[in-house]
């Protein structure tokens, strides 16, 4: 279980981009963070394994905090959270299947892992989620080579080698298309139920935010404005979260 | 108020006056040099039928291709030399000193200082300050090209660093790799081709001023060319020229192949 507890983060002094941020997941639950470009969404994603030091509160991994964690153990939980980004973040010279086996440094010693030494049974395991998100023919071409929806289905393969608890997604589909939209989204959502995970991607359409998650958290300027069942809400609350006017009374 | 129209026609009026200000900045300083443009340009013809007839390598310059040769040799090997060992410190230095891999903010200061102080002294400097200590040798020149290289090659490093690594270094960050590993399996792989492409034009480069450096520490090809020259075997010293052109040329063919197959 994934718990967020009083999280607070301001990058200048008097302008916090998150204040007081709660909420708790279980696993197997698909979550959207959705809001405004500049509501906080990426800054509550990268808080969350700590890329982003935050100011103040609890991030709960199992009962553990990562927020007090030393160097070591802060490893031990970022190879327990997996990450996607908008841009895909892949070392695009290397072949696909190197890409992958990324997700297994965290668990590597420095020398096998600064030279790409991994095991067969690792080998073995990276073919297999190639298979899963239906790449195992581009295994040995270079990342270069492959269009946006298929180098974002390499970077979520490079998740799941982590064997992770946790996936989180930032933007995940602002670089693609409609169709491969749609298949990246699905993915998201079996494997989050197939590996019993939680998966948290920010989005920027609230229609797919409501046809794939679960649950959904709306945040604007750093303030959780809602966090419901994705069922629960109808389209028209979640527009308001982009009404300028709704904007003003919250404040 | 700030409107599209007064906008474009400030912009444009700040165009005019760049250009006369340029023009007029000419004109002022080859008046204090009293420097004849026009008569400079009318003698451009006449000094190069002067260089052409007096510099034409002829029949019996040929039998000082064999000597030219072994020492444009020599001296090309010496700029790759240099070249590599300085990319090797350079890539050390970069990784220490840029934003996204490096050390604490001071160290990126003294790095960035290190660097520009390298690559501001001109190599002739370089070449003069080194022959006090190492005398006229190869070395000599070996140095004071690394020296300056190094200076170059950090500050672009560095750069490259910056712009094509930050993204998939936090990849990697976020997977819990280590620095080290982050730093082989992300930042190296990903900056390569243009770390090749900057090493081999700082080769091309280095092969031009290895002549000059060549000159003043009188070894390699600098120092072929300045006998027959002192001498006055002036169709020896267009050989040599020649023979420079020709494979500063060909060097920077092959690297463009080079270039093509690893972009
Ligand atoms: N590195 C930074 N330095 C200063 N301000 C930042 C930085 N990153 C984000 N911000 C600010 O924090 C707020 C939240 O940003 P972000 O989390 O990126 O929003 P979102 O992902 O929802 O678009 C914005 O007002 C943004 O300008
Ligand atoms: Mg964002």
């Amino acid at each position: 279980m994934l718990e967020v507890k009083h999280l607070e983060k301001s990058y200048q002094k008097d302008k916090p981009a998150l204040t007081d941020i709660n909420f708790s997941v279980e696993p197997g639950t698909f979550v959207a963070i959705i809001g405004p470009s500049g509501a906080g969404k990426t800054t509550i994603l990268r808080s969350l394994n700590q890329l982003i030091k935050d100011d103040g509160g609890q991030i709960l991994l199992d009962g553990g905090d990562l927020r007090t964690a030393n160097k070591t153990q802060l490893r031990g939980y970022r190879r327990q959270i997996g990450m996607v980004f908008q841009n895909y973040n892949l070392v695009e010279r290397l072949t696909v299947i190197e890409n992958v086996l990324h997700g297994r440094l965290g668990y590597k010693s420095t020398l096998a892992g600064m030279f790409g030494r991994y095991t067969e049974a690792e080998k073995q395991e990276a073919m297999t989620l190639l298979e899963k998100v239906g790449l195992e023919e581009f295994a040995l071409r270079r990342c270069s080579e492959l269009s946006g929806g298929q180098k974002q289905r390499v970077g979520i393969a490079r998740s799941l080698i982590q064997h992770p608890k946790v996936i989180l997604c930032d933007e995940p589909i602002a670089s693609l298309d409609p169709a491969s939209s749609q298949t990246v989204m699905q993915l998201l959502k079996d494997l989050t139920t197939e590996f019993n995970i939680i998966c948290i991607a920010n989005l920027h359409q609230i229609g797919l935010a409501k046809d794939y998650a679960d649950r959904i958290i709306g945040i604007r300027h750093g303030k959780m404005v809602f966090d419901e069942d994705s069922d629960m809400l109808s389209e028209e609350i979640l527009e308001t979260l982009y009404d300028q006017n709704v904007t003003e009374e919250l404040n | 108020m700030q409107t599209p129209v007064n906008y474009l026609a400030r912009k444009h009026w700040k165009q005019t006056g760049t250009i006369v200000l340029i023009g007029s900045i000419y004109l002022l300083s080859s008046w204090i040099l009293k420097f004849d443009g026009v008569g400079g340009i009318a003698a451009i013809p006449k000094a190069f039928s002067w260089l052409g007839v007096n510099f034409k390598p002829t029949a019996n310059s040929v039998h000082f291709l064999p000597s030219i040769w072994q020492k444009l040799i020599g001296t090309v090997m010496l700029a790759i030399a240099s070249t590599v060992v300085a990319s090797l410190i350079a890539i050390l230095v970069a990784i220490l000193g840029s934003k996204v891999t490096g050390g604490s903010s001071l160290v990126q200061t003294i790095v960035r200082g290190i660097a520009s102080f390298f690559r501001n002294i001109p190599l002739v400097a370089w070449a003069m300050i080194l022959l006090f200590s190492f005398k006229q040798s190869d070395f000599t020149g070996f140095l004071a090209l690394l020296l300056m290289s190094v200076g170059y090659l950090i500050r672009a490093f560095m750069e490259i660093i910056e712009d094509e690594a930050s993204e998939t270094m936090l990849a990697l960050k976020a997977t819990g790799a280590s620095y080290f590993q982050v730093i082989f399996q992300a930042v190296l792989p990903q900056i390569m081709p243009s770390l090749i492409s900057w090493i081999l034009y700082m080769i091309e480069n280095n092969v031009r001023d290895a002549t000059l450096v060549g000159i003043l520490t009188g070894t390699g090809i600098g120092f072929v060319f300045d006998i027959y020259y002192k001498s006055f075997r002036f169709d020896a010293a267009g050989m040599t020229v020649l023979s420079i052109i020709i494979v500063v040329i060909a060097l920077e063919v092959l690297s463009n192949q080079i270039r093509k197959v690893i972009l």
